[in-house]
């Protein structure tokens, strides 16, 4: 061992002074939330999510502007004889020289059965389902968070009614509220977002209800209970913050519940409607060419399941950095 | 392999670390350790100085993320035609350890009761289940043995019980049962990890009595691991203390608790309640433990240590002999360090529970 | 156990009661109309609504449909099948979902937990790895992407498997759809097995099974299979049910007459058909709190700590 080696002389044999050893310096530096964003930036797969959710949102926002069509304008031109000629059904092409008529035309994706350009519409539609995605869940946190929240504090009879309601709106399936929606509402876009707002608040209360539930007791909750402050206060003051945690973790995970619903919802017919386009409609258009044209369909699927990934991994590392196991810390 | 005849259990050098994701983890640090035939140790420290690694590392119960560095622990026995053995655990393959040495001839207490029962089975299905194992008998010998081992622990009603799932008893019976499954196969050494941590207060002292008692009535050698100076005081016949990963000081209990040399020994038993000490505030010993992903220079306990010296910050103190069983390590006991004593409030405190020590001897 | 079996039963049976009578006043009090007004004039219509008792009071409408309903009769479609029963429909589709969704369920299962428990047992390795890519890549695409794949290159480029369902060859046309149907499943139970197997094997009961000397293949059976299980029973329910009802889109894809595509063909069409819509809710609606009872009732079954109450233990 090295230390052997060392020979001690007489000045080592003195008192150090001066010095503070009441601080503790190992743990005092590292807050919850930067312990937890440490461990959230450390993990790769995060990372990866994280990457790719950027790059699919930074595409969604400038893909459809930084493209020379519109993503339901049909690419012609007017040949001599004064015939329309369009651009259907081309395979992806980056503009070149040639006799073709489109040859000098840049079609990253090529176009589909009618003319459009398919690079202009994926990422059109990647916008829409995310703006779904992201509105629907963010207004069922808000809801499910409060309703948790709220049923947790007050327990006993307020607790049992509200949990009662839970358990029954969580007996219906979605299904079922997307066909009794059908009835009342035209199909489109609202129904999808309706649909998602009427189901996704659920396990968002659950957790919060959950969490909730836990801290309620802790000192600090009780304390401040004793010096008399206000139900609300105490809820949203003090215990919202600490719920916040979980609460990310699901909306990670219920984004990507969305999108899918949004995407199934529109494949079938009932969802997004023309001409708007979304992720799901462009899959349902792409497998009624696929015998036509085939590569039409591999966008608006690929972009479908990236992001199911990126949020996916998204939601894993934070679960992963709230509840850091011994193992991985 | 050197051992002394009487030692039936020996950890040699130890050194164990823990890859994990944000580094390696040095946890054990050249760690020695004898266990006497008959006689209990106990390893006192912080949560974090790797007391339960050293003795899982015993039974092979380290995590996979775990490398034995260096070292061995050697275990004497006696094989079933009489002759005597001594191997070494470490070097042993897991199915051979789980057929010679688990439970068989090595048995463990863990610390919580309430999670170290399979949920799914039922207490006497448990107890049976080593014993049919290590192929000590037929089925209703057995059953006849665990309805015995329930009773020797305490358990009343043991024809009932067996049927019974760990959660339909409390606390304190489910840590008879593990200790009743830990004896069901007459095993020579008793590994308990901090045993009563778990329990209420009032049922830690019964805890610890049949430990004790059983330990007697079977002649069995016991490691007790612990962060509780008053389980120590109470069951141990030699004291090791543990800090970040080594050996800091080991003596009889006598000498551990009433002559004792580390800074951090002093820290521990100050820190202990006491009826008779007036002062107001309970001593602790500031900050926490290193962190042992950065391996310390010098002293691990320098920053920590109100008498800390030049040295501790430069090279690590060997283990210094105090007597013939008593060692310590820091520079405190170099011949040329200045002569620091305990603080006088600590001095007073063990006197008096010396002298209280001595009455009813 | 038998006290929460009857209750869990008792508030199953209500909460369906409820739900079926909030369906049947929903699709009652919507708006429009339910026949083809500009085939009918206004006093065909009156004479119809009066017919079908559409002006009686809502609960006296509702009691009636109960009491058609305790004969399994649901009325007929108000514009699918032409008026046909909707019972006889719904058999014919009930028995197409549910044979391929059993298989998917099926397949899905056992390959799931074949999967995930190789994984646990070889953590850290490249079959843990290959386990968890297999997983993600279940999660991320939807089965019915699958099946346009499949259908593509199996059906149409290779022309092996029928391009649509064929009820004639059941269980040859059944072989994509219950194989994209069960993707979903798969990659759900072996993330779910994996997880919750590594978490076992590192409690402290399966610790102390090793302290007594239990290893390798009794150790897994006898106290790390059956703890990991118990809950994945609680994963499968929804599951089931969604394959059981809701494979719509592949019903739709592959032409399969069955709940799932009725479901959207009640919906998705130029007018709803509310009838349908009414029966399949409660059919929904009914699998689904009956899946979710069974499974309450078998968790119980296999979890002591809910079969069997605790009793009195006494100190120490």
């Amino acid at each position: 061992m090295a230390e052997t080696a060392y020979v001690p002389t007489k000045e080592d044999f003195e008192l150090l002074t001066g010095r503070d050893i009441t601080t503790d310096k190992n743990f005092a530096s590292q807050s919850y939330w930067k312990g937890v964003a440490i461990h959230f930036l450390r993990n790769r797969r995060a990372m990866v999510g994280v990457f790719i959710v950027l790059a699919i949102i930074l595409l969604a926002v400038f893909g459809p502007i930084l493209s020379s069509y519109g993503y339901r304008d049909i690419v012609s031109y007017t040949d001599e004889a004064g015939k329309q000629v369009v651009a259907k059904g081309i395979a992806p092409q980056i503009g070149h020289a040639g006799d073709g008529p489109f040859d000098q035309y840049t079609f990253l994706f090529g176009t589909d059965d009618l003319g459009r350009d398919q690079w202009t519409r994926t990422w059109h539609g990647a916008r829409v389902s995310l703006v779904i995605a992201f509105v629907t869940i963010i207004i069922d946190m808000i809801i499910g968070m409060s309703y948790g929240l709220i049923s947790g504090y007050f327990g006993g009879a307020v607790d049992a009614v509200m949990q009662r309601i839970v358990e029954v709106a969580n007996s219906v399936p979605r299904l079922v509220i997307v066909s009794v929606l059908a009835i009342f509402m035209p199909k489109g876009m609202g129904l999808v977002i309706v649909a998602l707002l009427l189901t996704e608040w659920i396990g968002m209360s659950k957790i919060a209800r959950a969490e909730m539930l836990r801290i309620k007791e802790q000192e600090y909750v009780l304390a401040s209970r004793t010096l008399g402050a206000h139900s609300m206060h105490i809820i949203f003051k003090q215990i919202l913050p600490n719920t916040i945690g979980p609460i990310i973790t699901q909306v990670m995970f219920s984004i990507p519940t969305a999108i899918f619903t949004e995407a199934f919802l529109s494949f079938v017919g009932v969802g997004i409607m023309l001409p708007q386009c979304s992720i799901g409609s462009l899959i349902e258009n792409g497998f009624n060419n696929i015998t036509t044209l085939p590569y039409q369909i591999l966008p608006p699927i690929i972009v479908l399941a990236l992001q199911m990934l990126g949020f996916n991994f998204i939601g894993d590392g934070f679960r992963e950095a709230l509840a850091p196991k011994l193992e991985d810390m | 392999m050197e051992m002394n005849e009487n030692t039936i259990l020996k950890f040699e050098d130890l050194d164990i670390s823990f890859r994990t994701n944000a580094g390696v983890v040095h946890a054990i640090r050249g760690v020695n350790i004898e266990l006497r035939r008959g006689e209990t140790v106990a390893i006192v420290g912080e949560s974090g100085s790797g007391k339960s690694v050293t003795v899982k590392a015993a039974v092979g119960l380290l995590d996979g993320n775990a490398t034995v560095n260096r070292g061995k622990i050697l275990y004497r026995y006696k094989n079933d035609d009489g002759t005597e053995k001594v191997v070494d655990l470490l070097a042993m393959s897991k199915r051979e350890l789980r057929t010679t040495i688990n439970g068989s001839r090595i048995a463990m207490v863990f610390q919580d009761p309430m999670t170290s029962l399979d949920p799914t089975m039922t207490i006497g299905k448990q107890i049976m289940e080593g014993i049919l194992l290590h192929k000590r008998g037929d089925k209703a010998f057995a059953h006849a043995r665990a309805l015995e081992l329930l009773e020797l622990v305490g358990i009343t009603d043991a024809e009932k019980r067996m049927k019974n799932y760990p959660h339909q008893l409390s606390g304190g019976m489910r840590q008879r049962v593990v200790i009743a499954i830990a004896l069901a196969c007459d095993p020579d050494i008793l590994i308990c990890d901090e045993p009563t941590t778990a329990l209420d207060v009032t049922i830690q002292a019964r805890i610890l009595e049949l430990i004790k008692d059983v330990q007697d009535r079977l002649g069995l050698s016991v490691i007790y691991i612990t962060h509780d100076l008053g389980v120590v005081a109470k069951v141990a016949d030699y004291v090791n203390v543990m800090y970040a990963g080594k050996i800091i000081e080991v003596g009889t209990v006598n000498e551990v608790f009433y002559e004792p040399k580390h800074p951090y020994t002093w820290g521990l038993l100050a820190a202990m309640p006491d009826l008779e000490t007036d002062d107001d505030r309970l001593a602790s010993i500031p900050g926490s433990p290193p962190n042992l992903l950065h391996e310390p220079v010098g002293d691990a306990f320098a920053a920590r240590n109100a008498f800390a010296l030049k040295i501790d910050e430069k090279a690590e103190p060997p283990l210094f002999k105090v007597s013939d069983t008593h060692y310590a390590a820091t520079w405190l006991l170099h011949p040329d360090a200045p002569k620091v004593e305990m603080p006088k409030e600590l001095q007073t405190r063990l006197e008096r529970a010396k002298k209280e020590a001595e009455k009813y001897q | 156990m038998k006290k929460y079996i009857l209750k869990r039963v008792a508030m199953s049976l209500a909460t369906l009661l409820l739900i079926t009578f909030v369906l049947f006043v929903l699709v009652r009090i919507m708006p429009g109309n339910p026949f083809p007004s500009e085939r009918m004039s206004a006093e065909q219509i009156a004479n119809k609504r009066a017919e079908l008792g559409l002006d009686d009071p809502v609960l006296v409408q509702f009691s009636r449909y109960m009491a058609n309903l305790a004969h399994g009769d649901f009325g007929k479609g108000t514009s699918l099948y032409y008026g046909a029963p909707i019972k006889t429909v719904l058999g014919q589709c009930i028995s197409n979902s549910f044979r391929i969704g059993g298989l998917a369920i099926f397949i899905g299962t056992a390959v799931g937990l074949i999967l995930g428990i190789t994984a646990a047992l070889n953590k850290g390795t490249f079959l843990d790895a290959f386990c968890t890519v297999f997983s993600i890549l279940g999660v991320c695409v939807p089965g019915y992407v699958f099946l346009i794949f499949l259908q593509y290159f199996f059906s149409y480029k290779i022309p092996f498997f029928p391009y649509f369902f064929d009820s004639s060859r059941f269980l040859f046309s059944s072989v994509m759809p219950a194989l994209s149907l069960s993707l979903f499943t798969m990659s759900t139970v072996a993330r779910f097995t994996r997880n919750e197997m590594v978490e076992v094997m590192d409690s402290d009961y399966v610790h102390l099974a090793e302290s007594k000397g239990m290893y390798g293949n009794m150790l897994v059976t006898r106290h790390i299979l059956r703890n990991a299980l118990i809950p994945i029973v609680t994963v499968l329910a929804p599951l089931i049910v969604d394959l059981l009802t809701g494979a719509l889109v592949v019903e739709k894809i592959y032409g399969i007459n069955g709940i799932g595509k009725l479901m959207v063909d009640s919906i998705a069409g130029e007018g709803v058909d509310y009838n349908y819509v009414l029966a399949l809710g409660i059919l929904y609606s009914a699998l689904y709190i009956g899946i979710m009872l069974i499974v309450d009732i078998l968790y119980g079954l296999l979890d002591p700590r809910i079969r069997v109450a605790s009793s009195e233990g006494g100190d120490a």
